[in-house]
């Protein structure tokens, strides 16, 4: 069951890097990294189980969901306004901008 | 079961590389490094490193995500075309790999109990440090007890790199403020 488990883990991060090298818009690639974001806490804690030393690996997963999450408001931030400095007054778009 | 899932990070993580290599828009570049280091976490973690998971988690997945992504912001997203030919470059770092595979030959195999490295100090590691320490991770009792002092350094020189960045970063924002 475990093995299963793991398996279809494993294949569900393939599909999710196939849509990140191929994925023709940036907000595919986006997507695709935060699913595989997922997918890597869920193999770990799977893998806990598999080593049998659960409490540490839940511990791993839970850091991995916390910073994984900064990344992922970071990436929004950028790819709403352009950088990383500015509070959000002006509205500049680069996925939509052709050249900075 | 765990050797099978090693070989198939590893053979998303190759992909990765190459997918990172062939894109030119830089902000897909770093969403596959974002995802190169979440498998890189993932191998260290189904090779029973816990401890250097935790540093890939904190470095790889959260603060070089957000310092890249901080550089997109100042350079624009689309790498510009190199003025440059690789042909030279190419056959130098190839030749440079072949003399470090030829140095290598030499060496010990991959783990190979008797290796030097494996009589040393790692039998008393591995043996002691349980009940030494009481940490159950022995390459954690290591980093924070055996080599307490090495560690610290590291924390020192990681310390001052952030002081000097945080010096250089508010030079800057208080001549903008003047100007």
């Amino acid at each position: 069951m475990l093995t299963l488990t793991l398996l279809v883990l494993l294949g569900s991060m393939a599909l999710a890097l196939l849509r990140a090298v191929k994925g023709p818009t940036v907000y595919d690639r986006i997507l695709a990294a935060n699913a595989f974001s997922t997918k890597t806490v869920l193999l770990i804690t799977a893998l806990g189980f598999l080593v049998g030393e659960a409490e540490y690996y839940v511990d791993i997963a839970l850091m991995y969901t916390l910073v994984g999450f900064i990344a992922t408001v970071a990436v929004l931030k950028v790819s709403e306004f352009g950088n990383l400095g500015q509070s959000g007054a002006v509205r500049s778009t680069p996925a939509e901008r052709p050249n900075k | 079961m765990i050797e099978v899932v090693t070989v198939i990070l590893f053979g998303m993580l190759a992909v990765t590389a190459i997918a990172a290599i062939r894109l030119h828009d830089l902000f897909a570049v770093v969403m596959m490094f974002s995802i190169y280091s979440l498998l890189a976490a993932a191998v260290f973690v189904a090779m029973d490193a816990v401890d250097v998971a935790f540093t890939e988690a904190a470095v790889g997945v959260g603060i070089s995500t957000v310092l890249m992504l901080a550089t997109i912001g100042l350079v624009g997203r689309h790498e510009k075309r190199p003025a440059h030919r690789p042909g030279l470059p190419l056959a130098v770092v190839t030749l440079t790999g072949m003399v470090l595979v030829y140095g290598t030959l030499d060496m010990p195999r991959f783990g190979d109990p008797l290796a030097p490295i494996h009589q040393h100090v790692a039998p008393h590691y591995l043996q002691d440090s349980p009940v030494e320490i009481g940490i159950p991770n022995a390459v954690t009792g290591v980093l924070a007890s055996y080599r307490g002092y090495d560690t610290l350094g590291e924390l020192t020189v990681i310390f001052t790199a952030g002081i000097g960045v945080l010096a250089l970063l508010g030079i800057r924002r208080r001549k903008r403020g003047e100007s």
